[in-house]
């Protein structure tokens, strides 16, 4: 294989760059033409019950069981550090901080980019492949408002919702193994929690997470079908990123988040 | 400025760019109103970026694309959307949207552009089924219908506004003798009974000659020549005699462009 010299390095470089920006200006538009404007059409609500159905309630069951498993496991976990210095009845407050104010928003946009994202991504690109988009755009439809904005709506509406119910099942789930299993007294566990949580600053702040993250994470996924090159090959590569990069958002945005609103400095 | 009426569609010295590529360069077309056109030419000519281009869909790195009295590369996103509602395309895969029956799919254009009560839009959804040869298949999904039946069904949503431009993308394509030969006359009676203009992008040099009024000939990122089917199947130019009368040999190569033969079998990897 030819060397590349420094100049054509440079030059690469260069390309890739304008590249990033030439995609992150596409998707800006891509979103202002998608939420802001009219050209909207009759039966919007029915689109976005439809995708809030695909999107959020789909994703329950996952959402659910993986709840209930990590917030167990946070009680096992808990308890047998606790245990150590006598602080067992610490355990409650201690499951419902961590699911409020960090997995349950992140755990749960991890997982709604791998269910709801990547089958978004597929979709959208399935149909740009089929030339179903540019169907509807010669029917004078607008593909952004009819298709990629439920979808976008169905995203930020879902998350957020999802994300509550997960931190709610890991709760019970922490419950379940520290009262139910490991004895721990159920009114330490529950009165620990009530008074250690803050509605302000853990619930409310966690919901706050979870909306950015539902925006990101819908952006990334639709916008990676909407703009993906129509073949197989593309779709598979558009999944892909749609998983990678909104995972990798979401990670990113949550230390950004977590050092606004817990930082203390 | 404004396009002579006589036209429907008028392109421009439209020139369009893929990259660094040139697909089409300062071409002018002029599609007389009311009439089936025919735009011909090779596999892989850009015929299909020339109806894009028509429909709006891409946009021209330079010169205008006049449809109705409007320079549509002009217009804003709403406004195009707008101008759309009078066209109808025919996809060459049908193009038809999986999560909706075969009536759904017809009656979609009606139920977004329309406030026609539903009795209505069942009646004409059934015209224009029957007009396809297709009204037994409205609870048909896409998933259950042939290639063939796909475009059927696609044409039949293509007219359910009753467009003034329709544009059929390869047609003919994948279609039986019966289809086709269906599907050949109901070009040609839809543009007559509607009054409507109809445009076919096709290769397939027999059918489109037996319908279209006017034959468009593309190649090499222009318009090689233009006429009614009987003066291009007298032309003197030997691409388009070639191209009509299917010559393997002459100036249209049917090798890409490569190396000698012999160099690249016996030279080094």
């Amino acid at each position: 294989m030819r060397r590349k010299s420094l100049l054509e390095r440079i030059r690469l470089f260069g390309r890739s760059a304008i590249d990033v920006v030439a995609v992150l200006g596409r998707s800006c538009l891509f979103l202002l033409h998608a939420l802001v404007g009219r050209g909207g059409i009759g039966g919007g609500f029915q689109l976005l019950v439809k995708q809030l159905y695909s999107v959020g309630v789909m994703s329950l069951a996952i959402i659910v069981v993986s709840g209930v498993f990590i917030g167990m496991v946070l009680a096992l976990q808990g308890f047998s550090i606790l245990t150590k210095y006598g602080s067992e009845q610490a355990v409650g407050q201690m499951v419902a901080l961590t699911l409020l104010r960090e997995l349950g928003p992140v755990v749960t946009a991890l997982l709604f980019a791998g269910r709801a994202g990547s089958a978004l991504t597929a979709e959208i690109g399935n149909m740009k492949s089929t030339e179903q988009l540019s169907s509807l755009e010669m029917i004078g439809v607008d593909p952004l408002k009819y298709i990629v904005a439920p979808r976008l709506w169905a995203g930020f509406i879902s998350l957020p919702l999802l994300a509550m119910i997960f931190s709610v099942v890991g709760i019970w789930g922490g419950s379940w193994v520290a009262v139910d299993w490991l004895g721990v007294y159920e009114g330490s566990f529950w009165s620990n929690m009530q008074n250690s949580v803050s509605f302000v600053d853990d619930v409310l702040n966690g919901v706050l997470k979870s909306l950015v993250f539902a925006f990101v994470v819908t952006w990334i996924a639709v916008f990676q079908g909407y703009d993906c090159e129509p073949t197989s090959e593309g779709i598979s590569r558009a999944t892909t990123k749609t998983v990678v990069y909104a995972s990798l958002a979401v990670l990113g945005l949550d230390f950004i988040l977590t050092a606004l609103m817990f930082g203390d400095f | 400025m404004s396009v002579d009426n006589a036209y429907a569609v008028e392109l421009k010295g439209v020139t369009f760019k893929r990259g660094a590529r040139s697909i089409f360069n300062n071409v002018d077309i002029r599609i007389p109103r009311g009439k089936v056109t025919g735009i011909m030419g090779p596999s892989g000519c850009g015929k299909t970026t020339l109806l894009r281009l028509m429909g709006a869909q891409l946009r021209p790195a330079s010169g205008e694309v006049w449809v109705a009295g409007q320079n549509l590369p002009t217009l804003s996103r709403s406004d195009l959307f707008d101008a759309r509602k009078h066209m109808g395309v025919l996809f060459q895969s049908g193009a038809l949207f999986t999560d909706l029956d075969v009536f759904e799919n017809v009656a979609f254009p009606l139920r977004v552009h329309t406030q026609l009560p539903e009795e209505m839009i069942r009646d004409i959804v059934l015209m224009k089924l029957q007009a396809v040869g297709l009204r037994g298949a409205i609870e048909l999904m896409p998933d259950e219908l042939s290639g063939g039946m796909k475009r059927r069904v696609a044409l039949a949503r293509a007219i359910a506004l009753d467009p003034q431009i329709l544009m059929y993308d390869e047609p003919f394509v994948g279609q039986d003798p019966i289809a086709m030969g269906v599907l050949v006359r109901l070009i040609r009676l839809l543009n007559d009974a509607l009054g409507i203009t109809s445009i076919v992008v096709s290769h397939d040099l027999a059918e489109t000659a037996s319908i279209a009024d006017y034959l468009y000939v593309v190649g090499d990122g222009q318009v090689l020549g233009q006429g009614t089917p009987q003066e291009l199947m007298e032309s003197d130019n030997p691409r388009i005699r070639q191209f009509m009368k299917g010559d393997p040999d002459g100036p249209v190569p049917f090798h890409f462009p490569a190396p000698d033969y012999r160099a690249d079998l016996l030279g080094k990897r």
